[in-house]
């Protein structure tokens, strides 16, 4: 039995150890963020973050998990109280079908939180594996720099220009 | 001996000294060849230029000549030697900051000798140790297909070397201990096709520079031709008879990857490799098939044992044991035989075998790891690279994508995947001190270039760089 600590809290799991994250999130802790999308890697929208680090839920066994931090869309914040990743995503309206979205703001969420003032090229390359085929790109990468920007200000860190943008 | 007799044999040592310094100065003295105007385009003939093409194609100029984020043959990527960091320069037409004023005169006596127009000597970082094999009727077409392109005002940043390096008269006693200059000359004894091959891969192709090992001044070393080298972070195996190979390559396999930039039974072209192979898609097939005829008289018919196993190994890699179930998304559910209970087993069978043992086709489908020259070969930096940053997409085209595995798989789980698929999947003895150079690896300490790959289509004019990991 593998135990996993996901969004803080921690869960002794029964699928067998070689089972991919992505099903154990969505079948076994019902945590529905994280997408299927093409099981190969390929595509992004099963992104969550394990120690800080955006990776792919559908070709991670769970056997390489334990005692590693797992963060999903749902870690992000709730409804009523979004944090600075989602808040900017509504205000931006930052989606269309809205299938890839929690996997692209969980590869992002891994690039603010080493470096909110990411440039426009550092998030552009970082988001790179990350598709969305309702071409709503523009949008999306417009919701990042507003996250970086609430995520400085939330920091208490003087108001920049990605602040200035943003806020 | 007499203080005068010492005196004379003291003063007749200086000037012999004088006289060797004199000799080498003169030796190594390169007049200027004045600056032209730049040829009119409309004068240059465009087959002439379609030929260039091609033949810039083999030499692989776009690689080098062009940074991340920058123009085509403007210049300015950084080749960090052992011995200090080079900046390719600008080859556009670009009158202030290209080759614009350089006859062709110039740019002939800078690929035969690796002297630029105004006389200096030119680091060997410039492979024209191999370029000095291009016929003058070739340098002619590269020279038509570089004053076509468009020009680019871009300086050339100035190269970091320590002292005396940073001298160029130096590169003059490299060449003088190194350096044969000379037009390729045919072997008679031998077929047109071959000695297109080895013309191509000896000269333009300078697959010598990655793949024939250096000495400590990094000169190839000439008796051991394509005895594997290294290039930026990769492993460039063996090409002669110790290829470690498992399936050991013919020419058609050798065709189809030069050609393709991957072969059904031997995987993909990857890292600094990549590029080599993507700009061999705009080149005529006849020219991949005639350096794959060189290639492989070089590696030499396999022994007949070693036939054997091949034949063994590709004959049980096809097949599809039934063993455990593995789960994978997308219920590409597929048999596996792990049966050890060690880790490596199991992470292999979780992690990698949904898609390496799926029998999909390669490129798409993964390599069954058995075949592949990664597990067979001298060190695991080639398959460390692949299995931590994958095979990133490439731009604009179809193409093989594997997810890399660095954010979750720390080094210790890294080193026991690796030793179980040696173990595993080949007949070679265990890698040494697999754990430590996954750490340098990650920490950059071995600079890893991620190269896109192609599988078909177009060649891009400049294959990207990515330095994102997949
Ligand atoms: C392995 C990398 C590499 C490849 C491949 C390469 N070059 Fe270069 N080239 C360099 C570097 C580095 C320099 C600068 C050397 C120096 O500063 O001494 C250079 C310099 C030159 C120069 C001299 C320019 C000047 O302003 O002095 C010419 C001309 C040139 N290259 C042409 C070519 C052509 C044509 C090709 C393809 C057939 C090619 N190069 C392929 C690395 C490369
Ligand atoms: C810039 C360096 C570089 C140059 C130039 C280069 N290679 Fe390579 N080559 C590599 C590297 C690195 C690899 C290993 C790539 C990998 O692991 O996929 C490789 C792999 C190969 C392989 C696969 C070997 C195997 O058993 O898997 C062949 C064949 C090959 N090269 C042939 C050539 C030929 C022919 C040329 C000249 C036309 C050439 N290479 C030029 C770096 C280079
Ligand atoms: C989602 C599918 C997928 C997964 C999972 C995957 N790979 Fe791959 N891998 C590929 C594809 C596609 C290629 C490119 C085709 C080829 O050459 O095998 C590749 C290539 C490779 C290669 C180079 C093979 C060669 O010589 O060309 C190695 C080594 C490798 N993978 C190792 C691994 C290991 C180890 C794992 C498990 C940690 C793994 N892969 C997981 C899809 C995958």
């Amino acid at each position: 039995m593998v135990a996993l600590t996901v969004n803080g809290q921690s869960h002794q799991i029964e699928a067998d150890p070689d089972t991919p994250l992505l099903y154990v999130l969505r079948d076994e802790l019902h945590l529905h963020g994280a997408k299927y999308g093409c099981g190969l890697g390929q595509c992004g929208s099963c992104t969550v973050m394990v120690d800080g680090q955006a990776v792919f839920s559908c070709v991670t066994p769970v056997l390489l998990l334990e005692g590693r931090e797992i963060t999903t869309v749902e870690g992000l914040g709730t409804i009523e109280s979004p944090g600075p990743m989602q808040q900017a995503f509504i205000e931006e309206q930052a989606a269309q079908c809205g299938y890839c979205i929690p996997g692209m703001m969980m590869r992002a969420q891994a690039l603010l939180q080493r470096n909110p003032g990411a440039s426009d090229e550092e998030i552009v390359a970082h988001m790179e594996p990350n598709l969305c085929r309702c071409g709503t790109h523009m949008r999306i990468l417009a919701a990042i720099k507003r996250a970086g920007g609430l995520m400085q200000m939330a920091a208490g860190g003087s108001t920049t220009d990605t602040a200035k943008r943003a806020g | 001996m007499n203080g005068s007799k010492l005196l004379r044999v003291l003063g007749a040592l200086v000037v012999l000294v004088l006289l060797g310094i004199g000799g080498f100065i003169a030796y190594a003295w390169e007049r200027e060849i004045p600056a032209a105007e730049p040829p009119a385009v409309s004068s240059i003939d465009p087959e002439l230029v379609q030929r260039g093409a091609t033949l810039a194609a083999v030499g692989n100029c776009n690689v080098c000549h062009t940074k991340e984020g920058g123009e085509v043959f403007a210049g300015g990527l950084a080749l960090p030697t052992p011995f200090g960091t080079i900046y390719s320069t600008n080859i556009t037409p670009d009158p202030e900051t290209g080759i614009g004023r350089w006859s062709e005169e110039a740019f002939q006596r800078s690929m035969r000798s690796g002297v630029d127009r105004e006389g200096r000597h030119l680091y060997p970082a410039f492979p024209f140790d191999h370029f000095t094999k291009v016929t003058d009727e070739d340098n002619r077409a590269l020279y038509a297909y570089l004053m076509t392109r468009k020009p680019v005002k871009a300086e050339a940043q100035a190269n970091d070397l320590p002292f005396p390096l940073n001298i160029r008269l130096a590169v003059a006693g490299w060449k003088l201990l190194f350096f044969r200059e000379g037009v390729y000359q045919p072997d008679t004894a031998q077929s047109d096709e071959w000695n297109r091959g080895h013309y191509l891969a000896d000269g333009l192709g300078h697959c010598g520079a990655c793949h024939t090992p250096r000495n400590s001044l990094g000169a190839e070393k000439k008796d051991q031709l394509f005895a594997g080298g290294e290039a930026e972070g990769w492993t460039a195996y063996a090409l002669n008879q110790n290829s470690p190979a498992p399936l050991p390559w013919d020419v058609d396999a050798l065709t189809h990857y030069l050609a393709n930039g991957w072969e059904e039974h031997h995987g993909v072209a990857r890292g600094p490799m990549a590029p080599v192979t993507a700009n061999m898609m705009s080149v005529p097939e006849s020219d991949a098939r005639a350096i794959a005829t060189y290639v492989t008289s070089v590696m030499g018919e396999p022994t007949p044992e070693r036939q054997a196993r091949a034949d063994k190994v590709r004959d049980q890699a096809t097949r599809h044991p039934p063993g455990i179930q593995v789960q994978a998304a997308g219920g590409q559910t597929v048999p596996v035989a792990a049966t050890s209970q060690d880790r490596g087993a199991l992470i292999y069978a979780a992690a990698c075998s949904s898609c390496h043992d799926a029998g999909r086709p390669v490129p798409y489908g993964g390599l069954p790891l058995a075949l592949s020259t990664a597990t067979y070969g001298p060190t695991p930096l080639n398959p460390i690279n692949v299995i931590l940053y994958g095979l990133p997409a490439p731009e604009g085209e179809r193409g093989p994508i594997m997810p890399g595995f660095a954010g979750v798989l720390d080094d210790a789980q890294t080193a026991d995947l690796l030793a179980y698929i040696r173990a595993t999947f080949s007949d070679k003895p265990a890698w040494d001190d697999v754990q430590d150079l996954v750490r340098q690896v990650r920490s950059g300490k071995e600079h890893t270039d991620l190269q896109s790959l192609s599988s078909g289509g177009s060649a891009p004019a400049n294959p990207t760089r990515r330095e994102t990991s997949w």
